[in-house]
């Protein structure tokens, strides 16, 4: 909790999570070249992009979730707080706590509702009342009213909005400070989807959110900061442009991106 | 359409001939209909014909009774007890064995060939014939150790002969487990032995429970590599695991087949019944602890 009270107290305008030059690769080849930007406190940063330019390579860097894969190697400065994320010193088990991920397809546990949510912070000696926790992750992740009497049922027994929103129940169980969303709703129906989006607008009162998705208007109706990227003739994927959204989608600078946004590719 | 150039020569044309299609279709499904009506005529006609010759003999007597040469009083008592004394100390000594080198394999070692080449041969240990076992054990356990032609090693052969069964149905349990359990595990900061222990052992847990069951019911009902390692056929005692005489069903079983009389006939054909009750119970468990685990499982 101590990390919390710091983050009230650091500068509102310090980025949280900084890369600076990040190349990333598999093996010898590079699927993210050079990517320098800085993603801002308690704000919705959105990473938009046609498929396969990197988006989900880049945002699974920003919680070492890349370090299951053995081939792959990063170049370049993540910064998270000021600090270096992949220095010696640190260890991946203790970023993901502070640095959560829900991910595009709904993957709840196999165990009851409840405990889906108490299965972060039991792994992580959470001393508290459990069933306060719950009832708390669930009310902010807008569940609490449906599963309210059905915590003792199977969490793989809800609907695709429902199973989403209780991955972000039990991410947020944990008291992350960011939460890493990748395309999280682009396997749910577009009612869901509204659902979470609004979700997400009351979700960063607390918590930091990056978005990965290929729905530009979502990243036009929900996001603070758009980040673009793109695939480079080498394959390796790139930052065009980033800014404000309103000015991305209404007064972008770059040529690429202004056809991105107005649909003529990706 | 009308693009398209106009073709030299008589138009090709479809004949479909769809009866003829269906016909051998039909075919085919009698015949499969067939092989099963002749397996299910031979195993009912076998199951009739022992169940007709145990009926007579088979009652609490024959049960709690031990063995004798007037098959009027003979009971399978000490074969019920040392079954049940190899089965537990086998259960006891594969579980553990087992489930670990399955989740070293599964989810710790690497994917280099070393390892896998130590997965064939897991694999092909599963294929080989029990009495091979019954050499192993014989030259390993009753005469290198010198534990003597006991229940304990007999027990220890048995588990060597299911170990790799073990295994290989908990990898392939552990490896049905989607990777999206992982990564979700690990996204809130779990360890490896934590997302192992706590998202995949219990997710695996049916599979594995399953492949155990199913492996101890096919170690209880193994006679030849028993009677290599010394299993008796006549005991009237019951057994001591550490030393002495002992014997289990099958052995029992095959004791008493090979006597012309009609009466032994009919008490092996009475101990066949129980074991084959036992195999059932055990096939059963495994069904009610598969559908008791996975009962959240919905992938």
């Amino acid at each position: 909790m101590q990390q919390h009270e710091a983050d009230r107290h650091a500068d509102i305008r310090e980025p949280v999570i900084e890369l600076r030059g990040v190349s990333c690769y598999y093996d010898t080849f590079r699927a993210v070249r050079e990517v320098s930007l800085s993603v801002a406190r308690r704000q919705i940063t959105a990473l938009i992009g046609p498929s396969g330019c990197g988006k989900s390579t880049l945002i699974r860097t920003m919680n070492r979730m890349n370090d299951l894969v053995p081939t792959y190697r990063t170049e370049g400065s993540i910064l998270f707080e000021g600090q270096d994320l992949y220095a010696g010193s640190v260890d991946p088990v203790a970023v993901r706590r502070r640095i959560g991920m829900v991910f595009q397809k709904p993957n709840p546990f196999p165990k009851t509702v409840y405990e889906n949510v108490a299965f972060g912070a039991r792994i992580n000696g959470y001393t508290g009342s459990m069933d306060e926790l719950v009832e708390r992750s669930l009310r902010r992740a807008a569940l609490w009213d449906d599963v309210k009497d059905k915590l003792k049922q199977s969490g793989m027994a809800l609907s695709g909005g429902q199973q989403q929103r209780l991955c972000i129940a039990r991410t947020i169980a944990v008291e992350p400070d960011v939460i890493l969303m990748d395309e999280p709703c682009s396997a749910l129906d577009p009612r869901s989807t509204l659902q979470i989006e609004e979700l997400m607008a009351e979700l960063k009162r607390d918590y930091t959110i990056v978005i990965v998705t290929h729905n530009m208007q979502q990243a036009a109706r929900a996001s603070d900061t758009t980040i673009f990227m793109t695939m480079g003739d080498d394959r390796a994927g790139y930052v065009v442009e980033t800014g404000p959204t309103i000015e991305i989608f209404t007064n972008p600078r770059d040529r690429l991106t202004e056809d991105y946004v107005s649909g003529r590719f990706g | 359409m009308s693009t398209i150039a106009p073709v030299a020569g008589p138009v090709p044309r479809f004949e479909p001939a769809v009866m003829r299609r269906k016909l051998s279709g039909t075919v085919f499904y009698g015949a499969c209909l067939a092989a099963i009506g002749l397996l299910l005529l031979a195993l009912v006609a076998l199951l009739v014909d022992v169940f007709v010759r145990a009926a007579p003999w088979l009652d609490v007597d024959f049960l709690t009774g031990v063995p004798s040469s007037r098959p009027a009083r003979a009971g399978i008592f000490p074969a019920l007890v040392g079954t049940f004394e190899i089965g537990v100390i086998v259960g006891l000594l594969t579980f553990p064995i087992g489930v670990a080198a399955a989740i070293y394999l599964a989810e710790y070692a690497s994917d280099s060939r070393v390892n896998r080449l130590l997965q064939t041969n897991i694999s092909n240990l599963a294929g080989v014939p029990s009495i091979i076992y019954g050499i192993l054990g014989l030259a390993l356990f009753v005469r290198a150790l010198a534990f003597g032609p006991t229940i304990l090693a007999a027990a220890l052969t048995l588990s060597l002969l299911i170990l790799p069964v073990v295994i290989i149905a908990s990898i392939e349990a552990l490896k049905a487990v989607p990777q999206a359990q992982r990564e979700g595990a690990y996204a809130l900061g779990a360890t490896r032995w934590q997302m192992v222990s706590r998202s995949i052992l219990p997710a695996a847990a049916p599979g594995i429970m399953t492949g155990i069951i199913l492996a101890m019911a096919r170690a209880i009902g193994e006679a030849a590599p028993l009677i290599l390692i010394g299993a008796f056929t006549f005991v009237t005692f019951l057994p001591n695991p550490l030393e002495g005489q002992y014997t289990v069903l099958p052995i029992q079983i095959y004791g008493w087949a090979q006597r012309p009389q009609a009466d032994f006939q009919g008490i092996s054909a009475a101990a066949i019944v129980v074991i084959l009750v036992l195999m059932l119970v055990l096939n059963a468990l495994a069904l009610v602890v598969r559908a008791r685990l996975s009962r959240h499982i919905q992938w």
